[in-house]
């Protein structure tokens, strides 16, 4: 026993247990990730009054599955005139960097793979780095319809980002720390703590009615930032064919789509724990302390995962029924609108932080 | 050797093989590719140094929009890579000078800086339990504020005399108004006509 105790704290020990950490959270979110990609066809296909997938498995759960091995089977194929390394590289930056901002999310009470100071600034970070892959990869095709989807792309990313920005930064001034761990201890104790609704302290909820208007524009934001309609601009079929992906066939697209699925849900996991309490409970849980801390564990990442499957069902719902923007709508709405707002937010949380510390 | 260890070599290789061969890519895209993994590296070496908020930064502003903008301009610009070599003997030599004054410069303040003990402070930072975010905020936000202040001015004249360079006012361009849009109401936007059957409408 003592043996294996010294072993986990030697460098060697630690990168074992950090590797198992990392394994164990792409394994369960790829997983969760197949089902999630059934559940928004099942509900694009329910608005529509179809039936969506039902042939593969009991009621087409296994679906995703199917489509998997059918992307590993079929030819990759690689344009005459593309640069054949960034072709390549560009879906595996897409996909590497959809998941490496999982290692900063708690998904229960202490379970988190890396638990910095900067958390927030680091999801803030890996989001924004995920342009590359599509940059990357409209431009290697060297075909015209990708590289105008991965150019509306890299404008529509950078804008959104920016209003992200400051949205993270009025949370940041409420929470007063940028572990995301803090931030959401930060909301225990009932939903009326939770940041939409000014983050608690009985003194706060004035903020409610500058941080549910934050809660929708990061919403909004994050459909933007992940390319998710109603701003697909970089893929709209109707005009680009399919964008930036044209010319991917077979693995490469498929890790195209497994980023693009993994950022989505990725929003959906920023949004519940910056705005509605990440793993915490809707009403005040103090029996938790007693409880096993497996048991209460399990009973955080419970509500973790209710609140990101609600708001992956708002991108779902999104998708079926709003009709797509105009790109210089999109461009005016991001710098127009939500830029000024957010900087107004910034500004009316920081002073009310002021005025009421003293 | 210690994780740390490992972690330094690796990627102040990298980093320095990126660095490299962001001058001597052939392809204009490839070298700014080169150019960002540099940055990610030089990232990478913040964090070891327990600066993982300029890290952050880095990231964010220089790989996430900088280089994003920068990869944007050097994709649409069609560089004709034989007219930029034919000059390649003639400015060398001045090439060389700048970057020898700028080598010299470095391993000046390096000097300078390693010589009055910067490794010991990194550690008294480190030891008085403040997160980086805050010393870094005391340091801008209090002791130098007005400096700070100061060089904020001086990007914003910056960036309105770049707008002012690039404004261009077309006469008789028709643009979207959406007030105009949004304000119109049935009663304003609609009138129903009389047409006379085979008569057309006339202004």
């Amino acid at each position: 026993m003592g043996d294996i105790q010294d072993f986990w704290g030697t460098p060697a020990g630690w990168t074992v247990i950090t590797l198992g950490e990392v394994l164990l959270v792409v394994v369960g979110v790829l997983i969760s990730l197949a089902f999630l990609l059934l559940a928004d066809r099942k509900v694009w296909a329910g608005v529509q009054m179809r039936k969506g997938p039902n042939t593969v498995g009991a009621f087409g759960l296994l679906q995703s599955f199917a489509d998997f091995i059918k992307f590993l089977l079929k030819e990759i194929v690689i344009p005459a005139g593309a640069d054949r390394t960034v072709f390549l590289l560009a879906p595996l930056v897409s996909f590497v960097l959809a998941f490496i901002g999982w290692a900063v999310i708690p998904f229960a009470p202490g379970w988190v793979v890396s638990d910095i100071n900067v958390g927030i600034l680091y999801l803030l970070a890996m989001s924004s780095l995920g342009v590359y892959g599509i940059i990357m990869g409209g431009w290697a095709s060297n075909s015209k319809y990708p590289f105008l989807g991965s150019l509306r792309s890299a404008a529509q990313m950078v804008s959104y980002e920016v209003s992200i920005g400051f949205i993270i930064v009025t949370v940041i001034l409420l929470t007063g720390s940028m572990n995301l761990q803090t931030i959401v201890e930060h909301q225990s104790g009932g939903f009326w703590n939770w940041n939409v609704f000014g983050g608690g302290l009985e003194k706060n909820w004035p903020m409610a009615f500058v941080m549910v208007p934050m809660m929708v524009m990061f919403f909004i934001s994050a459909l933007a930032e992940t390319n998710r309609p109603p701003f697909d601009l970089p893929e709209a079929e109707s005009e680009l064919v399919a964008g930036y992906q044209v010319e991917y066939s077979s693995t490469p697209y498929l890790l195209f789509m497994i980023g693009e699925y993994s950022n989505i849900v990725l929003m959906c996991a920023m949004i519940s724990i910056l705005f509605f309490g990440g793993w915490q409970a809707p009403f005040p849980t103090p029996s938790l302390a007693g409880w096993a801390p497996i048991l209460s564990g399990l009973f955080g990442l419970l509500w973790f995962a209710i609140k990101v499957v609600f708001w992956f069902f708002m991108f779902a719902m999104i998708k079926a029924i709003v009709p797509r923007y105009r790109y210089d709508q999109l461009m005016r709405l991001g710098w127009k609108i939500f830029l000024p707002t957010s900087l107004v937010a910034v500004a009316v949380v920081a002073g009310w932080r002021i005025f009421t510390s003293v | 050797m210690d994780l740390q260890a490992i972690a330094f070599y690796t990627l102040a290789a990298v980093m320095l093989a990126a660095a490299g061969l962001v001058v001597t890519a052939r392809n204009p895209v490839h070298s700014v590719l080169f150019l960002i993994l540099a940055f990610f590296s030089g990232a990478g070496l913040f964090v070891l140094l327990g600066a993982e908020f300029l890290a952050m930064l880095l990231i964010v502003v220089y790989v996430g929009a900088v280089a994003v903008l920068f990869l944007f301009v050097v994709m649409m610009l069609d560089v004709d890579f034989v007219s930029l070599r034919s000059g390649f003997a003639q400015y060398m030599p001045i090439g060389l000078v700048v970057s020898g004054l700028l080598l010299v410069e470095m391993v000046m303040v390096s000097g300078a800086v390693a010589s009055s003990g910067a490794a010991s402070r990194v550690k008294a930072a480190a030891e008085t339990g403040q997160s980086n975010i805050e010393q870094i905020g005391r340091v801008l936000y209090t002791d130098y504020v007005y400096f700070f202040q100061a060089a904020g001015l001086v990007l914003l004249v910056a960036m309105i005399g770049a707008i002012v360079l690039t404004l261009r006012h077309k006469p008789g361009v028709r643009r979207q108004n959406i007030a105009d849009q949004t304000a119109r109401t049935r009663k304003s936007g609609l009138s129903i006509v009389k047409v006379a059957t085979g008569e057309g409408i006339s202004e």
